[in-house]
């Protein structure tokens, strides 16, 4: 390690600064759609931290093709199929929160979440 | 308030950042894999008979957890089915959403966007079918498949020309999907193996199209599932939910 950013690094800072503009989304926007946008930034920050995480130097995807047979430079397949549920598991929370914007929306005929009465705590 | 999250948020940024440049908690890059991954690199080609180690891990190691995975997706596209059917008030939003909504308001979608969906409409379908079939030997499977196929829908469904959604086949599709996920799994049971999603059937000649078992089979089938679900919702999302109550 005798460069400062390595590639793993680098990703992590990337993932990590999705994951923050996502979570300042959330905090400071009052538009629900920004709110849903926040959370998919954080979604796919997580993602790419998870695959960082089984990634090893000059790794290849972990495919048997008739090319690589070694299975030494190979990066770590089991992040890969978790991040593989992770993204299915946030279309479903976005698919369902877009559906149910749409449904508040008819509501309250406004998309900002101060102005919807019963939604104050 | 607002302002002191912004901040302790973007603190925690800079420690962090700050930490990897002096390697505070993060020790150098890893030289291998761990040993539950290096354990499946190792055996998936023997057990699975999956070229694709990640299709591996996703249908064969984890074959009950993407059960779990299918029936999520499935409850959201039912809650998108309860927000769209439910209630009374879907027939004041068929006047201002839908297609015929759509063209009064953004304006009538463009010559190269319906030219363009007419052609493109069945290599959707052909890229989809492609990629859930080579699940096991490349990148993709019956997620992405499924996306892609129901990516077609929504084109054919922007493009404004009237489109009637086949729901009823739609549904019977993905029950019928589903139900042959578990059937595959009890199958299992009742194999030499005796374990819930064993492989059943011959592993065949590592890396052709027929390899790999039920992996091909359990692929396909989450494809049609994930298909049929996609395209379910996002159809009761932007088409007219009870077009003839408003008449």
């Amino acid at each position: 390690m005798n460069q400062i950013f390595t590639v793993t690094s680098l990703m992590n800072i990337a993932a990590f600064g999705l994951i923050i503009i996502g979570l300042l989304a959330i905090f400071t926007q009052r538009n629900i759609f920004k709110l849903i946008i926040g959370l998919n930034l954080a979604d796919v920050g997580v993602n790419i931290f998870l695959v960082n995480a089984g990634y090893i130097d000059g790794g290849t995807a972990p495919i048997f093709t008739d090319g690589i047979r070694s299975a030494q430079i190979m990066t770590d397949p089991v992040p890969q199929a978790l991040v593989l549920t992770a993204i299915v598991i946030g279309f479903g929370i976005t698919a369902l929160a877009l559906g149910l914007t749409i449904r508040l929306f008819e509501k309250y005929h406004t998309l900002d979440v101060k102005e919807m009465r019963g939604l104050k705590w | 308030m607002r302002h002191v999250v912004g901040i302790v948020l973007i603190a925690a940024f800079i420690f962090y950042v700050l930490s990897l440049v002096s390697g505070l908690f993060i020790g150098p890059d890893p030289e291998a894999v761990g040993p539950v991954g290096r354990q499946v690199l190792e055996q998936s080609t023997r057990e699975a008979g999956a070229v694709n180690t990640v299709t591996s891990v996703v249908v064969f190691y984890r074959g009950f957890d993407t059960l779990g995975e299918v029936t999520v997706l499935f409850l959201s596209a039912l809650g998108i089915a309860v927000f769209f059917r439910a209630g009374g008030e879907s027939a004041n939003r068929a006047g201002t959403s839908g297609p015929a909504g759509n063209t009064e308001e953004c304006g009538a979608p463009g010559f190269i966007l319906r030219t363009g969906a007419r052609i493109l409409y069945p290599f959707f379908f052909l890229f989809g079918i492609y990629i859930i079939v080579h699940g096991h030997l490349s990148p993709g499977g019956g997620f992405p498949g499924g996306v892609i196929i129901a990516t077609g829908f929504f084109v054919a469904i922007l493009t404004g020309d009237r489109f009637h959604l086949p729901e009823g086949l739609l549904t019977v599709l993905e029950g019928f999907a589903g139900l042959s996920f578990i059937g595959l799994g009890l199958a299992g049971l009742f194999s030499p193996a005796g374990s819930f999603l064993a492989n059943i059937l011959p592993l065949g000649s590592f890396g052709t199209i027929f390899s790999a078992g039920i992996l091909p089979l359990l692929y396909a089938v989450v494809g049609v599932k994930v298909a049929a679900e996609l395209s379910g919702a996002v159809g009761r999302i932007y088409l007219d939910p009870e077009p003839v109550e408003e008449q």
